[in-house]
């Protein structure tokens, strides 16, 4: 036997399934098909948690997703620990281990609960009106203790150890929400062909006929009747049925994002199946079938454990076969607590009284109720629950006032009415109408090709739901389909509701036992702990919007989004105010419609799919050869190549000097690289840079500046021109993808006119630069086609031959101040002649070189680097190109941003070369630069260091600046205050090394 | 136009150097799907204007689509539509398109990227469903029938996709973005079944 509580002739599980489970380390047995929550009300387990603020007892308020007091914490191991995990919507598994939340030292004697008693001093606002004085503890004090009692539950401090999957999908008809209109909808869907995908959070569809023991459809039991439908639909080719999977979040153009828990249910998830299925599904159409939530009644100690949902009470008894306790009262003002009452009379559980509010309601249950013996008293409220860790009684008044009565019970059934369903139409940017008749907000104007049907668009009634959503559903196929292929019927038949339920409404906010005194605790939030009389305090307070109430009270902004308090909450404000609730308004429904892991959401992006990693073709070399890699953008970059024992200061000096008295081979590979094409190509290049190209000869390469319309540097390059309409552009390794979008986007926008087209050919080629003395000695002997010599082959030309018998691009440039060489081949040739220059430079002394040695070499020329030397405020006269700027052109982007006043003004920040006084202090990159070191504090800075380095070559440490009217101060001194001391600095210019530039051909 | 660098970077001499095609051997089989490297292929970027595009065809042997999301085929030589002005020409016969247009005085511009991409074949019964892992395309052979091909995205990067068969895809990716490509494609082929 699973439990005391369970009753062998009700429900539908198996009896003979067994699961052991476990709460807060005590050892329980459920039935499999259980939920952590029916399993523990089947041992007569009530008290599941504490509250957030109040730490107050609490218990299983409802059956489903909208729980707000049972959240536990599943622990699988030590790094799979779940918090806030709702025991309503877990499945038991054998060996399931739960603990409760937010309690200390154990769940039923907590220290915490002393804030229930002190309850006065954390009223509404509290938190607004209590930490403002004295301001200085805010920091050291309020905000550690505010944050460590802020939040339920403890994350997990290991890496999550599970995998996610995704899935993108799209359909014809999406229907969220598998009750009886939902499977109906879908039904009607699916017959006519169209690609249908049906959604449900629970395990099992059927939605509220789990508990509607009076309804018969197609001859059959309501629920059975649904699991056949959907066992038809599943079958069916065109139909994706997803159960366990829970519609969170409605956006743009039908954009609908599910998750689907595929394993959290089982005992042991194979090692390969996913934890949770992120689904991101685009649908021609939307039927949202999501039902309606039940609400509480808001009366003293209303969230005392054994106290629940009169829905939920009916589904523990007739999908779970168990009852929540042997002596119950049901307090109502609304119908369908009276079936719920009957189904536990008939069930053998006595039911003390039935109170309702409504004075004189009459129908069929109530007279099944008085019928079956039933005590039911109309026009009286319960004031108050008696009992702490569990209800022990209702206090019964008539409502107008009058002598109270006390009954004993072991658990309250209660219901207000029912909420639709409308976040998910209310995400899709659809407005809400209110229905003054029955009282509730339904789907109004919508925004978004969906429709609502059932219980969520306020449709009363099995039958007229079905009828209405078997009829939507064909219609979404047929206006989804339309498009494509015509429209076409229906073939299958409506499904017929024999026999069913009908409830008629309920009541919002506060009933007569809310008090209108102070002390009484009538909650409207259980999660967030807010009472009927905080609510009635935020309007005195001055909260007139319902926004304002929301934030100020925090009702309905927990986990649980308010599903069950919003319209009491919003009900008590309009009551407070004196207006009618249109007037108050509704605050709006966010995704998500429950809380929805990281895991999900990141999915398979994290470890090596996080982002990708870009490697070169020559990677697989360098790393043999221990080099230690920076990365730039996605790419790893080697840094520099450490032999033994070397630090990297030893490492970098070892490859410049190398470069400058030998050669040295570097991986250039991740230059952007773009093919520029076409009859127009010259006039595209002069029109994307400041240089002039009509007359740059087919051979030769110049070193390119593009500016942006305002005037200022965004990126260079050397271009190397093939043929008269064929450029092979390169750019910044980071400013590749923004480049060729900048040129695309001014050739698409600007220049439609020019024949030329673009291309990205960074991957195409990889790059091995040869730079150094000896660079073409290392290169000749395995160049075929190509004339090496300096007549033939003058620094600053490009050939194509074959280097190792494959294509090059050869190109003679410099970005080190030596003769050197940049090497184009396919990409899958890169390493082969890599290795092979590497041979043949092992003759000569060649060393490799990494960026630092490259980042250092170019400094010691002076030569820039975009985006470290400049930061988009840097012209080319700042930067001393003006040499770059083709004097004669009449039209460039950023020519006329270039002229602006304050860009041709005296005084600008100038790039220039700063030597330190003493050779061995490098100057940090980013330190400001002063004129006079002694002036008071805040200085005045004129400028910083943009590059600096220990240069091995020069034998003393260099850097760039940027200095207002820099060029102006040759041989000034400044000065860089550091917090150990001020660095005495000489103003030079920007060249280190080799001024006259003869090594270019040495 | 544009023969100078088309004529000189085809020469087929034997290279003294060998091929190291991106990764090479890496393959992995889930039950529904299987993920594997292709061999190299010659490939163009090809830009031409609508008048240039018969005798392109022409020269190419391969009729160059002209309606978005299709592609062409003849003789191991696939043509892909990526834009109204843009092709991906695929050659898996051992032929060079490069030096095919490199003869066709019609205005266009073609560029020989045959190392820029890295081809991977996804096929089995859950192609559709692993590919789907990261790209949001509508892979249904209503909307994606054998022979479509679309420049999308997968995860994070930007792929070509083209359906070879009801269960076979070729996606075309940057060189050094194929780690994560395939390593992406063989994470998605582990939940294909579904």
């Amino acid at each position: 036997m699973s439990g005391a509580f369970r009753i062998p002739s009700a429900g539908r599980l198996s009896q003979a399934k067994t699961a052991r489970f476990s709460f807060d380390g005590q050892s329980y047995a459920g039935i499999e098909g259980d939920t952590l929550a029916s399993a523990l009300l089947a041992n007569g387990v009530h008290l599941v948690g504490r509250s957030f603020k109040y730490h107050r007892p609490r218990g299983i308020l409802s059956a489903g997703a909208e729980e707000p007091n049972a959240l536990v914490e599943i622990k699988r191991d030590a790094a799979r620990k779940t918090p806030n995990v709702r025991a309503t919507v877990q499945e038991l598994y054998d060996g399931l281990a739960a603990q409760s939340q937010n309690r200390w030292p154990s769940l039923s004697f907590d220290v915490g609960a002393v804030n229930d008693i002190a309850s006065p001093f954390f009223s509404a606002g509290f938190y607004y009106k209590t930490f403002m004085w004295p301001k200085a503890a805010w920091k050291s004090l309020y905000e550690p203790k505010i944050r460590a009692a802020a939040g339920l539950g403890v994350s997990p401090d290991q890496p999550d150890p599970d995998h996610y999957s995704s899935r993108y999908a799209h359909c014809d008809v999406l229907v969220l929400g598998g009750g009886a209109a939902g499977v109906a909808a879908a039904l009607a869907a699916a017959e006519t062909g169209v690609r249908v995908i049906l959604a449900d959070e629970q395990a099992e569809f059927g939605g509220s006929l789990r508990f509607e023991s009076g309804a018969r459809i197609d001859g059959q039991d309501g629920f059975a009747w649904a699991q056949g439908a959907v066992a038809k639909l599943a079958a069916m080719d065109n139909v994706r049925v997803l159960s366990r999977t829970t519609a969170f979040g409605y956006y743009a153009q039908n954009f609908v994002g599910l998750v689907e828990r595929v394993s959290d249910h089982l005992k042991a998830p194979g090692h390969d199946l996913p934890r949770e299925r992120l689904w991101q599904v685009r649908a021609r159409r939307v039927v949202l079938a999501s039902g309606a939530i039940e609400r509480h009644m808001v009366f003293a100690d209303n969230d005392r454990p054994g106290i629940m949902l009169a829905g939920a009470a009916r589904t523990y008894l007739n999908h779970y076969g168990v009852a929540v306790g042997k002596n119950v009262g049901v307090y109502t003002a609304n119908d369908s607590a009276y079936a719920a009452a009957i189904d536990l009379k008939k069930a053998g559980v006595n039911v003390a009284a039935i109170v309702d509010l409504r004075d004189n309601p009459t129908g069929p249950v109530i007279d099944e109720a008085r019928a079956l013996g039933i005590e039911v008293n109309f026009g009286r409220a319960v004031v108050r629950a008696g009992g702490k860790l569990r209800v022990s009684s209702m206090t019964v008044q008539p409502k107008n006032g009058g002598g109270e009565r006390t009954i004993p019970v072991d658990a309250i059934l209660m219901s207000a009415g029912w909420t639709p369903s409308v976040h998910l139409f209310s995400q899709s940017r659809g407005k809400v109408a209110f229905n003054d008749e029955t009282k509730r907000f339904v789907p109004g104007t919508y925004a978004q090709d969906c429709v609502s049907v059932g219980a969520c668009n306020g449709t009363d009634g099995l039958s007229a739901s079905l009828d209405e959503a078997y009829a939507a559903g064909a219609k979404a196929a047929r206006d989804a389909n339309a498009r494509d292929y015509g429209a076409k019927a229906a073939k299958g038949t409506k499904p017929k509701v024999d026999a069913s339920e009908s409830w008629s409404r309920g009541m919002l906010g506060a009933a007569p036992g809310a008090g209108p005194d102070t002390t009484v605790k009538a909650f409207v939030d259980f999660q967030n702990d807010v009472t009927a009389k905080d609510i009635r305090q935020a309007v005195h307070e001055g909260m007139h919007s319902i926004e304002h109430v929301k934030r100020f009270t925090t009702n309905g902004m927990a986990t649980d989004q308010g599903k069950t308090s919003n319209m009491h909450g919003l009900a008590i404000a309009a009551e407070t105010l004196g207006k009618p609730i249109p007037e108050v308004g509704l605050t709006t429904f966010r995704a998500p419609y429950t809380p929805v892991t990281f895991g999900a959401i990141v999915s398979h992006a994290r470890g090596p799919l996080f982002d990708p990693t870009r490697r070169t073709a020559i990677h697989p070399w360098a790393e043999a050869q221990g080099a230690v890699f920076e990365d730039v953008g996605q790419w790893k970059r080697a840094w520099y190549f450490p032999k033994t024992g070397e630090d990297m200061h030893a490492a970098v000096d070892r490859e410049c000097v190398a470069v400058r008295t030998k050669a040295g081979l570097f991986d250039a590979s991740t230059l952007g690289k773009i093919e520029v094409v076409g009859p127009d190509a010259a006039k595209f290049m002069e029109l994307l840079y400041t240089n002039p190209w009509e007359k740059l000869e087919p051979g030769r390469c110049r070193y390119g500046i593009m500016l942006r319309e305002d005037g200022f540097i965004y990126d260079d390059g050397v271009v190397g021109r093939l043929a008269p309409d064929r450029f092979h552009v390169t750019t910044t390794t980071g400013g590749a993808p923004r480049v060729m979008n900048h040129m695309e986007d001014y050739l698409q926008t600007e220049f439609p006119h020019l024949n030329v087209w673009l291309t990205s050919i960074t991957e195409q080629w990889a790059v091995i630069a040869v730079q150094g003395p000896k660079s073409r000695d290392i290169i000749a002997p395995l160049v075929e086609g190509i004339d090496m010599s300096d007549e033939a082959l003058p620094h600053m030309s490009v050939r194509e031959g074959k280097i190792c018998g494959v294509p090059t691009r050869l190109f003679r440039m410099s970005f080190t101040g030596e003769r050197g060489f940049e090497v184009n081949v396919p990409a899958d040739y890169g390493q082969a002649v890599w290795e092979a220059l590497w041979a043949e430079g092992q003759k000569h002394g060649a060393a490799a070189y990494g960026t630092e040695a490259m980042h250092v070499l170019r400094a010691e020329k002076g030569y820039i680097i975009v985006g470290q030397d400049t930061d988009g405020t840097v012209t080319p006269n700042d930067a001393g190109l003006d040499w770059a700027v083709g004097k004669k052109k009449a039209d460039f982007v950023g020519i006329r941003g270039m002229a602006r006043p304050d860009l041709v003004a005296k005084g600008r920040k100038q790039l220039v070369g700063l030597k330190t006084k003493d050779p061995k202090v490098v100057l940090e990159e980013g330190a400001q630069i002063v004129e006079d070191p002694k002036q008071a504090i805040p200085m005045k800075m004129i400028g910083h260091v943009t590059s600096s380095y220990w240069s091995q070559n020069c034998g003393r440490s260099i850097a760039l600046a940027l200095v207002a009217g820099g060029r102006d101060r040759m041989g000034d001194t400044l000065y860089v205050p550091m917090p150990n001391g001020v660095v005495e600095v000489e103003v030079t210019g920007m060249v280190f090394f080799d001024e006259t530039g003869g090594r270019l051909n040495g | 136009m544009a023969k100078a660098a088309a004529k000189k970077a085809t020469t087929a001499a034997t290279p003294s150097v060998g091929r190291r095609p991106a990764l090479a051997g890496r393959t992995t089989s889930a039950p529904a799907v299987k993920v594997e490297v292709l061999p190299p292929a010659e490939r163009i970027s090809l830009r031409a204007p609508e008048a240039s595009v018969a005798a392109l065809s022409k020269a190419l042997g391969v009729t160059l689509p002209k309606k978005p999301k299709t592609s062409a085929s003849k003789a191991g030589r696939t043509a892909l539509w990526l834009g109204p002005d843009e092709w991906l020409v695929i050659d898996e016969a051992g032929n060079d398109p490069l030096a095919d247009c490199a003869g066709v005085s019609a205005l266009h511009s073609a560029v020989g990227i045959s190392h820029r991409n890295v081809a991977i074949a996804v096929t089995g019964a859950g192609a559709a469903a692993t590919i789907n892992a990261g790209c949001p395309q509508d892979l249904s052979l209503d909307a994606f029938p054998v022979g479509a091909c679309s420049r999308t995205i997968l995860g994070k990067t930007e792929i070509v996709l083209l359906r070879n068969a009801a269960d076979a895809f070729r996606v075309e990716c940057w060189r050094s973005f194929s780690d994560y490509v395939f390593t992406f494609l063989s994470e998605g082929s582990r939940d294909a079944a579904v």
